[in-house]
Order: C-alpha cells, then sequence, then structure tokens
C-alpha cells in the first residue's frame, strides 16, 4: 500500500511519520498546497504546529489545498489516520466530532502513557483485541479532549471511541480518558499520543507500529 | 567636548576606544558608524576580556571539522556525516524577560547549527537560578522552562538533557545557557567565509523591525541594576515558525548547492554577520538598507544595520543562482531580498538607495577592537554569602533524606517533562534515564551522547580544580553512557572582568579547562563567552558550562544500561538478581564545596587536588564495560557523594541495597559522613556481576565491592555513620520538587 504524510510549514513530526509508514508499506511526503494525492491509499496527518499554531491548533491548517483532497479520500472510505497536531486538524476541519483544549496543567507534557484499545472497528485497530495496552509517548500542550455529553454518549454508543488512556494515566484532562476517536464509518482515526512514536523498542516501544501494520493488512484483505 | 564623543559613552564605548576608532578610520565616525562601532567592539561581539585568554585552549584533533571561528564546531562521526554543536549564553535577556529571553537563546542557537547545514537534533539546556523561596527565581524558572519549551517544541528539535542548579548568587542574574547539536552530510557543509567578488549578498527570513535595538552592547555587555524593566524593548522576540521554516528553506537550498556562504544574523544584526563574513573572507561588503525588507518602513540605518529581529539569515549567492535562492524562499513562504554584493575593496559600505551613508574598513569594525589584559587578583577566602538550611541534629537518614530534596539534587522531571524529547526519532535515553542523553544515527549506524555540565559552586571554590572537575564530570558522564568524547563547547558565565576577583576567577577557569581538556584528549571547537553577569549584591558564581559530544558504537550497547540497579523482583528475571555494588575510579570524597556544606551554610574557599590522569584511565575501564555489556548498571558520583549516587540508582531500579562503606573509609582516609556524602571527580557506582566488576580492576583502576541491591531500604554503613532509609521516603524526597505551580 501507499502511504501519504501531509506536511504543512511548522510540522514538525512529519519524517517521523514517513519512517513509520514505510515500514508499513510505501509512503510518500505530501506538500500542503498540493490538491491531487495521487494514488495514496491512506494519509497521515501528522504532529507539529501547522502554520505556528498560533492563532489555534490546526485551525489553519483545514484550509489548506491538500486537506480538501484528504477530505474526499476520507469520505471515499478510505484511511486516515491524525497524530496529535493531524488530531486537531481533522477535528477542525469536521471530519471528526468534538475539539482539543488546552492541558489541565496549562503545561506541555511529553511522557510515556498507555492506552487501552476500546475499539477493534478501524482499519487501524481491527487486529487488535479490546482492552489490550499500547505503550505510546504523549507530547503536547493542547491535548485536552472536549464534546458535549450528548456527542459523548453517541460516540460511546456508537463504538467511536478508539483510545482511552490507561487509569491515572490522563495526561492532560481529557474528557473520559480520550485519547483517540473516529469517524462513524470508522476510517478516520485520530489520537493525540504519538505511535509513529513507537516503532522501536530502542526508542521506547513498538506498540505504536501495529497501528500502521494493522492499517496495511485490513487494505490488503 | 564635541557631541560625537558624548555619544560613544552612551553606546558603551570608552574614550580611548573612541578615538582609536578615529585613528583607524582617519576621521570622526558619523552616526550610522558609531553605532556599528559600538555593537562590534562591544565585549558580547570583540570578546575584548577574554580573547587572549581562550588562545589557551586545544583546539586541534584529527575528527575536528570545523573548530572555533565558525557558526559553530563539528566533528567527524563517520560515513561522511558530521555533527555540529555549540552553547551560546542568553543570560541578561533572560533575566529581563525569561520567556523570551529564553526561547530566542534556543532559536539563535539552532540558526548557528543550520548555518553550517547541519540539521539541528538535539538541544541541552544548562540553568541556573537563585534559590527557589524566592518568587523572583521561581518566576525566572517558570518562564525559561517555558519559552525553552515553546521554542524547541514548536519547532521540532527534542530537548534531550541539561542541568539546572539554585544558588543565591545567581538571584539577580540568573544563567541560560543552551547548547545544539546538529548533523550535517559533510558534503553540504558551508562556512561562514564570504567568498566571490561580485557575488550577491542575499537576507532571508522574518523581516527586519526595531526589536533588539543594542542587545549587545545594553545588555550582554554591562551589569544589570533594578531599572531593568526599562530594557525590556531591548529584548527580542521569537518566533519559532518563522524559524521551522527557514531551517527548512536553508537546508534545501544548501542541499542544492545553492549557497557560496551562510550565517545567522544574532547580536548586532546586520552589522556583525556582514562584518564578520567579509573579514572571515578577506574581502570588502557593501549592503544598501533601502534593499532590506522592513517591518516598519520609517526605521533610520543606522537601526536596519543594528536591528536584532529575530529568524534572518545571510548568505553569499553567485549572480546566477539568485533567482533560484528567491524561489524556494518564496515555496518556504519566507522573506528574502538581495541587499548587496561581495566586493575587493576590503571596506564595509553602507549605502542607502545607493548613496553612501557609511564606509569603514572590514578589519577596524571586526578586528580592530583593543583586547585587554586582565588584571586578576585572587580574593582572600570566600566571597560568597553562606546560608545554613539544615537542623544540626539530623542523622544520616535524615541528612540524606535532605539532599536527595534539595532542588539541585532532586528530581527534574517537571521541567523535562515540558520539553518534547523524542521528536526526531532518535532519542534512545530519554531524559533521566541515563547519565547522558543518548542520540542514534542510523545515517552512520553509530550513535552519540551528549552531556553538559558545570557546578558554579565548586568552581567558585576554586576556580582551577573546579573547571577540571566540569569536564571530568562531562567525561564521566560519557563514560557512563559508553561513549568517547569526540569534542568540547564551552559556555563561560562569569562576573565584570573589569574586576579582579571574577578576572582571577576567569584566568584560573580557562586554565584549569585547557589542562583538562589537553589531559583528556578532547579538542574545544567552539564557545561563548558571558561577562558582567552581576548585579549590585555582587558576582555570580563563576560558571564554565562544558558541553560534550561522545561517540559509541552502536546504540543497541548504549540502551542495555541505565542508571538504575538491576534486582527487582519485578522488573529482573531471576538470572539478574545476584548483582553486586561497586565503587569505581579515584574517588576521594571531601565535604569541601558539597551540597552538604551549603546546606550547613559551611562553605569555604579551597578543593582538595585532582589527578587527572588516574579519573581519565577510570573514565576509558568504565566505557569499555558499558560498551562490552558486562555491567547492568553505571551512574557517576557527584552532587550530594556517593550516598546520592546510591540512591539515584535504587531509585531508578525500583530496588534498595545493602551498602558498607568501611573499605572506603579505610583506603581513602576520611571520615564516615564525608564518604557518604562528600564529592569529587572520578567516582563510578557500577552494578553487575561480581566476576565482570572485579576484572574492571584488572587495568590497575581502583575498584572497591561496596554492597548488593535488594530489599525495600537504603542501608549504608559508614564508619561512625549509618543510615536506613526506606526506598518510598527516598523516593518521596527525591521527587519533592514536584509541581511547582
Amino acid at each position: 500500500m501507499i502511504w501519504g504524510v501531509l506536511q504543512f510549514p511548522g510540522s514538525c513530526d512529519e519524517r517521523d511519520a514517513l519512517h513509520a509508514c514505510s515500514l508499513a508499506g510505501e509512503a510518500r511526503m505530501i506538500w500542503h498546497e498540493d490538491r491531487d494525492l495521487g494514488d495514496v491509499d491512506a494519509v497521515v496527518v501528522p504532529g507539529g504546529f501547522s502554520y505556528g499554531d498560533y492563532l489555534r491548533a490546526g485551525a489553519i491548517a483545514r484550509f489548506s489545498p491538500a486537506m480538501e483532497a484528504v477530505a474526499e479520500l476520507a469520505a471515499e472510505g478510505r484511511p486516515v489516520l491524525g497524530i496529535c497536531n493531524g488530531f486537531q486538524v481533522l477535528c477542525e476541519a469536521g471530519l471528526l466530532p468534538g475539539a482539543l483544549l488546552v492541558n489541565e496543567s496549562v503545561r506541555f507534557v511529553c511522557r510515556q502513557v498507555e492506552l487501552a484499545v476500546e475499539s477493534s472497528a478501524t482499519p487501524f485497530t481491527a487486529a487488535l483485541e479490546a482492552g489490550r495496552l499500547l505503550s505510546v509517548p504523549v507530547k503536547h500542550g493542547e491535548g485536552r479532549y472536549f464534546a458535549p455529553d450528548d456527542v459523548l454518549d453517541e460516540m460511546v454508543a456508537n463504538g467511536q471511541v478508539v483510545f482511552r488512556y490507561a487509569p491515572g494515566q490522563n495526561p492532560n484532562g481529557s474528557a473520559c480518558d480520550i485519547a483517540g476517536v473516529c469517524n462513524e464509518a470508522g476510517n478516520v482515526l485520530a489520537l493525540m499520543p504519538h505511535p509513529e512514536h513507537a516503532v522501536d523498542p530502542l526508542t521506547g516501544s513498538a506498540d505504536g507500529l501495529l497501528l500502521f501494520e494493522g492499517a496495511a493488512r485490513s487494505l490488503a484483505a | 567636548m564635541s557631541v560625537g564623543t558624548a555619544k560613544h559613552r552612551e553606546l558603551g564605548l570608552t574614550d580611548a576606544e573612541y578615538e582609536r576608532i578615529c585613528e583607524l578610520i582617519e576621521r570622526e565616525p558619523n552616526g550610522v558608524e558609531l553605532a556599528m562601532f559600538s555593537l562590534l567592539w562591544s565585549e558580547h561581539c570583540a570578546y575584548k576580556h577574554s580573547r587572549k585568554l581562550l588562545r589557551r585552549l586545544p583546539t586541534e584533533g584529527e575528527r575536528v571539522v570545523m573548530g572555533p571561528g565558525e557558526n559553530a564546531g563539528a566533528v567527524d562521526v563517520g560515513a561522511g556525516y558530521a555533527v555540529a554543536f555549540k552553547v551560546e549564553s542568553h543570560n541578561h535577556p533572560s533575566a529581563v524577560e525569561p520567556f523570551q529571553g529564553a526561547a530566542t537563546g534556543v532559536g539563535g542557537i539552532l540558526r548557528d547549527v543550520f548555518a553550517l547545514g547541519a540539521r539541528p537534533i538535539a538541544v541541552l539546556d544548562s540553568l541556573r537560578f537563585g534559590e527557589l523561596d524566592s518568587s523572583r527565581s521561581r518566576y525566572l524558572l517558570d518562564g525559561a522552562v517555558r519559552g525553552i519549551a515553546h521554542y524547541g517544541n514548536s519547532i521540532g528539535v527534542p530537548t534531550v538533557g541539561g542541568e539546572i542548579y539554585f544558588e543565591g548568587p545567581y538571584e539577580q542574574s540568573c544563567l541560560i545557557n543552551a547548547m545544539c547539536v546538529g548533523l550535517a552530510k559533510q558534503s553540504e557543509m558551508v562556512r561562514a567565509a564570504a567568498a566571490g567578488v561580485g557575488n550577491a549578498v542575499v537576507i532571508f527570513g522574518a523581516s527586519t523591525g526595531r526589536d533588539g535595538i543594542g542587545g549587545a552592547s545594553v545588555l550582554a555587555s554591562a551589569e544589570l541594576d533594578s531599572e531593568d524593566d526599562s530594557k525590556r524593548p531591548s529584548v527580542q522576540i521569537g518566533d519559532p515558525f518563522e524559524e521551522s521554516k527557514l531551517l527548512e528553506c536553508c537546508l534545501e537550498l544548501l542541499g542544492e548547492g545553492l549557497l557560496v556562504s551562510l550565517q545567522d544574523l544574532g547580536a548586532a544584526g546586520l552589522t556583525s554577520s556582514a562584518g564578520e563574513m567579509a573579514s572571515a573572507g578577506g574581502v570588502g561588503i557593501e549592503i544598501d538598507v533601502a534593499l532590506v525588507p522592513l517591518r516598519e518602513d520609517d526605521m533610520e540605518p543606522f537601526e536596519v544595520m543594528v536591528s536584532e529581529s529575530q529568524e534572518r539569515m545571510l548568505a553569499v549567492v553567485e549572480p546566477a543562482d539568485v533567482a533560484a535562492v528567491l524561489k524556494r524562499c518564496e515555496k518556504w513562504q519566507v522573506g528574502g531580498a538581495a541587499i548587496g554584493e561581495v566586493t575587493g575593496s576590503g571596506r564595509f559600505r553602507v549605502l542607502r538607495d545607493g548613496e553612501e551613508i557609511g564606509d569603514v574598513p572590514v578589519g577596524a569594525l571586526v578586528d580592530g577592537c583593543p583586547l585587554y589584559d586582565l588584571e586578576p587578583a585572587e580574593p582572600e577566602g570566600w566571597i560568597y554569602p553562606n546560608r545554613r538550611t539544615v537542623s544540626d541534629d539530623l542523622d544520616g537518614a535524615g541528612l540524606l533524606g535532605a539532599l536527595l530534596a534539595s532542588p539541585n539534587i532532586a528530581s527534574k522531571r517537571w521541567v523535562y517533562e515540558q520539553y518534547d524529547s523524542i521528536v526526531g526519532s532518535r532519542t534512545v535515553r530519554r531524559p533521566g534515564a541515563a547519565d547522558a542523553a543518548i542520540l542514534q544515527i542510523p545515517e552512520s549506524g553509530k550513535a552519540i551522547a551528549v552531556a553538559i555540565d558545570g557546578n558554579g559552586r565548586r568552581v567558585a571554590c576554586d576556580p582551577y580544580r573546579g573547571t577540571v572537575e566540569a569536564v571530568l564530570e562531562c567525561a564521566q558522564n560519557l563514560a557512563c553512557a559508553g561513549a568517547e568524547p569526540l569534542g568540547l563547547t564551552n559556555c563561560l558565565n562569569f562576573g565584570n572582568p573589569e574586576k579582579p576577583a571574577p578576572s582571577w576567577q576567569l584566568e584560573r577557569s580557562v586554565s584549569g579547562l585547557a589542562d583538562a581538556c589537553e589531559a583528556l584528549g578532547v579538542p574545544v571547537v567552539g564557545g561563548n563567552v558571558s561577562l558582567y553577569n552581576e548585579g549590585s549584591e555582587g558576582p555570580i558564581y563563576p560558571t564554565p558550562v562544558v558541553g560534550m559530544v561522545g561517540e559509541m558504537p552502536s546504540a543497541e550497547a548504549a540502551a542495555a544500561v541505565g542508571v538504575g540497579f538491576a534486582g527487582s523482583p519485578v522488573t529482573d528475571d531471576r538470572s539478574r538478581r545476584d548483582q553486586t555494588i561497586a565503587l569505581v575510579g579515584p574517588f576521594a570524597p571531601s565535604l569541601a564545596g558539597s551540597e552538604l556544606a551549603k546546606l550547613r551554610g559551611e562553605l569555604d574557599a579551597g578543593l582538595p587536588g585532582v589527578e587527572i590522569g588516574s579519573v581519565a584511565a577510570a573514565i576509558e575501564v568504565v566505557r569499555e564495560a558499558v560498551r562490552s555489556g558486562s555491567v547492568a548498571s553505571a551512574h557517576d558520583v557527584s552532587d550530594g557523594g556517593l550516598a546520592c549516587a546510591i540512591a539515584e540508582c535504587a531509585i531508578a531500579g525500583g530496588v534498595g541495597c545493602r551498602v558498607d562503606l568501611d573499605p572506603l573509609v579505610e583506603a581513602r582516609g576520611g571520615s564516615g559522613e564525608s564518604a557518604l556524602f562528600g564529592e569529587g571527580s572520578g567516582g563510578f557506582v557500577l552494578s553487575g556481576e561480581r566476576s565482570a566488576l572485579e576484572a574492571i580492576g584488572d587495568d590497575g583502576v581502583e575498584v572497591l565491592m561496596i554492597g548488593e541491591p535488594g530489599g525495600e531500604e537504603i542501608a549504608i554503613d559508614a564508619a561512625e555513620l549509618s543510615l536506613v532509609l526506606p526506598l518510598s521516603k527516598a523516593r518521596r524526597a527525591w521527587e519533592s520538587l514536584g509541581e511547582l505551580d
């Protein structure tokens, strides 16, 4: 399969995401001004501070030509993975419900956390049983997931909560310990923790690689 | 007295210096020229009180790719790659406005590294503040940490390590030193020297505004006083997004071979960058201020020439490539303009719309500043305050608890969790996991370790020995990661060099730095000097900060050994439980200058001598033991002495220990108390199988078997003093910095 990784001015983790994708297929970088994604099968919207994020995280990136193309790709049901800033961008773009607010501590936080898999109904988590714990790092200043109560209820009912922080490990005050969510169809998934920084035991963990491999396997099936 | 001579004093030039300028240019300088001279002849740019001393430092080595004089030093790491690195201070701006001061400190050192064509892969910080019970110190700490986080996190360069000390003499003058490490393909590296008469001079990056006018002379080259708030407009404002685009743009331009030379705009802005490029290349340069993209269109020519607006670079480009360079700037949404050219005249000409408004010889501007000899005098005894903060009646366990909770020793997790330490996928050992940060270099199949050290209090006790210790400590930290030093960078933070005591400290310290580097065979590839760090209450502790880059054969070997004792029933299998703890090296502890002496208010001048050769031998055997994987843990003995080093290993490993220091007292003398809490160079706490630890002693290096890991308590016997501290209590004390909010 072919992965495309978006690159905005101000992206930070795009090369790390490209590397992670290359471990589970072919990977290429997509410049934010490219309206045409070519023949990519899946897209990663990576972490960082797109356009500086001085206004509100992700608020400007959602208007980029590449994001228009991503919205079309998502509508076709192909896999889209948002990581950290990518999560914020996908929420701003209306491809995912909810919003990411400033951490409860009002400080940036970088640490390894455990995530519990809540749903296997996405291409990325299809091979992971619910309840499985993954060790993945977080690093963000605006990662507190928020959605109105009725939206949260609906998301839980629809199985749209895909990852929760393990008990006692919520690093930012997210509602219901939510770390990652998907759209109703399940093909658009985003999370604040960084699976692309968990693809090698040498740098901490290889649990994040499971998401990339999972998507590749789902597409091949 | 003419108007001109009154003005030069306002700008920080002495009468004699002004006369010298008139001699060199054979007339009185006009306003633009005077502004340019005042900045390039400031201490910050001209190193006029330190340049002579710095000639003592060894700078040659077979792995040196670039040495002092370039934007940063660089060493060969094989496979056609080089690691570039440099440490720089941003002390004075941070004392005035800590968030922007620290943020732009990071921004500035990043530019120094990517100006060579190296992609920044790591940042480390060395910070000094007054005691934490002062609200000003907490404000400065919070602001500086947020500023470093803001810039480093946003630009996607990991902050992988550093150190922080809290000491009274930094109350008025905090220190913010930032080190950047970058990786470059040697074939794409570029120097700062301008070359090629007729080539274009291109400025690119942010536009030029009125921020930071006179920062180098107003802030960095004079003592601070209580009116500092009025200097806030001299502090630059950082924009990491602008720099992120600038960084990518520069690396693309260099990758395509479109630049002849490149230099960042830092202190003294365009004047210093253009002047130094011309001086290094032995050419002349012409700049037309009307062509410089401005933020405010009514700026005076002198303001354009000295503005310290951040996120700007200056390049020399062949005329045929200018269009391609500007096109690349457009892609990255970075401003760019050709503003002048390289000439053969040897003169720095400033034009406005083609009309000359300044014309001085490059040599006079860049190298004409008189260099001063110091007039050092050793102060009598201890010149800094003493303050007792622990009670008399603490027993051994109480003392260990107090030391572990001392902000200088306690865990800095609260700080480093605010930094992205992993972006870039190179970080094999994150902050707190080992004595040095470890980064993998898949490009060469190897790994590097990086550490930064400098205990100002010990340098205050004895500037020569304290500085030797700082270099050894840094090398010991690398050894614990299995790394061999390739090069060293330093930042010399001292008080007013025009006063006898700080100048004596500076001179002795540079001697120590030179001797230690020579003995270890580590070349000094770059550095920075920050003087005038003092306020009305006197100078700071003399604080040489040294940063070292070391190499190890593979990232895998480094990752196998950490700080923590093996043997925890939770984390280790049975085979690793039969572990022994050894003290390796010629460590001869003394309470002089120690953290305990500080807490007791008993600091005094003087430190015991260090035998550099025997410490170097210990460093080598520890490095080999770690590389071979024959030991399970390695940690050097530093602040708080052996008891604290042992406690840190126990806390990190999640397992207690039983230790007997009688063999140490018998072998090296002293009391039980000094064995527990005394400090000094050359000590390593290693754990592993007994036979492997004994083998370390085969090379003649001192090895004492002092105990075993196990249990839930830290229990240490030392002659007259014994202590038992439950592991949970030790951990609570060590983590007591907690949240400072």
